[in-house]
């Protein structure tokens, strides 16, 4: 069973908030979830209404199933000294290159290596054992957006070019090989929107041709329309029959000037050719054959209760 | 509270680069296809520099290809001798493009092929805003030569913040000066004796960790570009001088959500900071009515009561249409309204939300006739 879910998604799609209720919704009872974020912009504390996290995994919330989901923003250079002392005991030296702007170095002008420490960290925790039993039943990953998910999550390739031989690289076949295994599978969250429709499919097509596996598209911020199929037909084409309208609104006790019924109409149109190209998006979704699930905008904003909400929507 | 008045900006023949920036998704480059027809059918010679635009939108400015040059936009009206030209940035060969035209043939070919240069100029974070800065100072330059044009837009990259691009120059050329390359180069240049204990220890480090041939192949890729540091950093430092001087307008594009205001309000402050010309900013994509007096809770009620009475659904479903439309029409301009208050001396514009992406020159049009009305 997978326990790696990496969440990728176009900005703006809600990645981070997916990938939250993602973590909320697997932790049943007695499980731990960890939810790992990897951008350095501490999306995670800022959903959770929480002090920034530091590099240290920290208990963070309660899955509606009774669970616990824990947090950690990884930073590349911290983990990387963190790696060097693991694999080299080199507290001292770690320092030292630290000092000289080493570090800072290494991992800016090679993103590549930047990368493969971040995902090395990812690694690390799905892998790990406490007590006799993995320290986490899963690990949920906010990773970077669509247009950079494949480089990302290509360690191996980015590696190659710079270290052929070496324990850096075989960290990162280690790695790779996790990424193509079935532990792990990768979320797109996408709009019904054409930019992000777009990058999902060719995020997808990018990461198939990896050898990497997709769990899900998730389909966020979906809107039910008041409106049936036959009077979004006809508001496309500006006939909705006013007359019905203006008995409606009369029947309503609205008063039923011409200027409101239009303006009724008018709306009614806007929405139908949204709605016309929301479903030409979620066909061009729905023609990947991949598992599809929808979560439903939420009008308030993003809070602890909505998230729990969607937790309770990704369990279904 | 002042309006922006974008008919006047570009009609200024002082104005000769406008810099469009804003966080992601809100319509940036929209923003500035539109202005440059309307620039253009007014009688402004106009470049458009765009970075990954939405595809449709590219292919209304006959954008179909990467190929780093501008190209006139079919179906520009230039009865009034303007122009519209249109390019999309390839961030990699402007790199290229910089090391050929600043290095010996030799040394340009061995830093081209060395991997950590190819690593660096295809995906260093801040590649992308250092090149766009570096096409702008090219553009200029011969936009002044030349005569082609008299008004650049860029548009700047849909980084996570809209403060990258001013950072990323100062960035990448702290990166390529800093002390870890001086020491790198060292051996190089002098005696081994310069080098400390503990940068030795640090290299065996490294070298330990990465394997030799890596270290060996970042010696000789800053060794290669050694030459070129100081004109890297004095190519940043005129770039931002460039967008320091009057001719120079930056347009903040910002969504009326929460997220997009806030990062228009930081750029806002790190423009006066930097003592860079804030021309205004777009409230883009704000939600409207011809009907605000039907509020959220009347047209809610009212459906119920249809609903309940099961009389015509369909006016029940318009009703419930114009309910949620009058909750965004009021959280828009209410979130609007706070930014302009917060920012009394910015002079804004605001543009309805329309109902369809932009995909042709027409919508670009009606999009430019709703930022000057």
């Amino acid at each position: 069973m997978a326990r790696l879910h990496v969440v990728t998604g176009k900005g703006g799609t809600g990645k981070t908030t997916v990938a939250a209720a993602m973590a909320l919704a697997l932790a049943e009872q007695g499980k731990r979830i960890l939810l790992v974020e990897v951008e350095g912009r501490q999306g995670l504390a800022q959903l959770f209404d929480v002090p920034p996290l530091p590099y240290v995994e920290t208990r963070i919330a309660q899955g509606p199933g009774g669970g616990e989901v824990f947090a950690l923003a990884v930073d590349a250079e911290a983990a990387l000294l963190e790696y060097l002392d693991m694999y080299y005991h080199l507290g001292r030296a770690g320092k030292a290159l630290d000092k000289v702007g080493a570090i800072d170095f290494v991992t800016t002008i090679a993103p590549g290596l930047r990368d493969v420490l971040l995902t090395g960290k990812v690694y690390e925790a799905t892998r790990r054992k406490a007590h006799g039993r993995l320290a986490y039943d899963a690990v949920v990953l906010d990773a970077p957006p669509t247009g950079r998910i494949a480089a990302f999550l290509n360690v191996n390739h980015e590696v190659a070019d710079l270290a052929k031989v070496g324990p850096i690289r075989n960290q990162a076949d280690a790695i790779m090989g996790m990424l193509r295994s079935d532990v792990t599978r990768i979320h797109l969250v996408t709009l019904l929107e054409e930019m992000p429709v777009q990058e999902t499919l060719d995020a997808v097509d990018q990461l198939e041709a990896l050898d990497l596996r997709i769990g899900s598209i998730v389909v966020n911020m979906v809107r039910n329309s008041p409106l049936d199929d036959d009077a979004i037909a006809l508001a496309v084409k500006e006939k909705l029959p006013a007359a019905e309208i203006t008995r409606g609104l009369r029947a309503a006790g609205v008063a039923a000037g011409k200027a409101l019924v239009e303006t009724l109409v008018a709306e009614a149109h806007d929405h139908a050719v949204r709605v016309g190209l929301e479903r030409e998006n979620r066909d061009r979704i729905d023609a990947l054959g991949k598992k599809v699930v929808e979560l439903a905008l939420q009008p308030e904003g993003i809070d602890n209760g909505t998230l729990i909400d969607l937790a309770e929507e990704l369990r279904q | 509270m002042t309006n922006l008045d974008l008919d006047a900006l570009i009609d200024d023949a002082g104005t000769r680069i406008v810099v469009t920036c804003g966080a992601g998704g809100v319509g940036k480059t929209t923003a500035a296809a539109a202005l440059g027809l309307r620039a253009a059918a007014r009688g402004r010679k106009f470049v458009v520099l765009t970075i990954d635009p939405a595809r449709r939108l590219a292919q209304s400015l006959g954008l179909t290809e990467l190929d780093n040059t501008p190209r006139a936009v079919a179906g520009v009206d230039v009865a009034n001798g303007g122009r519209l030209d249109a390019m999309m940035l390839d961030m990699k060969r402007t790199f290229d493009e910089v090391v050929l035209a600043h290095a010996t043939p030799e040394k340009a070919e061995q830093i081209l092929a060395n991997p950590f240069y190819v690593a660096l100029s295809s995906s260093f974070a801040g590649t992308q805003e250092y090149m766009a800065m570096e096409k702008l100072g090219q553009l200029h330059k011969q936009a002044e030569q030349s005569g082609d044009w008299d008004l650049i837009v860029v548009d700047t990259p849909p980084s996570r913040s809209a403060l990258d691009f001013l950072d990323a120059p100062e960035r990448l050329a702290s990166l390529l000066e800093g002390r870890f390359l001086r020491l790198l180069l060292a051996p190089a240049r002098g005696p081994f004796r310069l080098m400390s204990a503990g940068v030795n220890m640090a290299m065996s480090v490294l070298n330990k960790v990465l394997g030799a041939q890596v270290l060996t192949d970042v010696q000789t890729f800053v060794a290669a570009f050694d030459t070129l540091f100081g004109g890297f950093r004095q190519r940043a430092e005129q770039t931002v001088a460039l967008l320091r001087e009057p001719h120079t307008a930056f347009l903040v594009v910002a969504a009326p959500q929460n997220d997009a205001l806030r990062e228009a309000s930081y750029f806002a402050e790190r423009l006066r900071e930097e003592s860079m010309p804030l021309a205004g900013v777009v409230l883009n994509r704000v939600t409207t009515t011809h009907v605000p007096d039907l509020s959220a809770e009347r047209s809610l009620g009212a459906a119920e009561r249809l609903e309940e009475a099961d009389k015509s659904p369909l006016t029940a479903a318009v009703l419930r249409l114009h309910a949620d439309k009058m909750q965004q029409v009021v959280g828009d301009h209410k979130r609007a309204d706070r930014f302009r208050r917060g920012h009394r001396s910015i002079p804004t514009v605001e543009v309805p939300a329309l109902a369809d992406d932009v995909h042709d020159l027409t919508g670009l049009r009606h999009i430019a006739d709703l930022l000057t009305a």
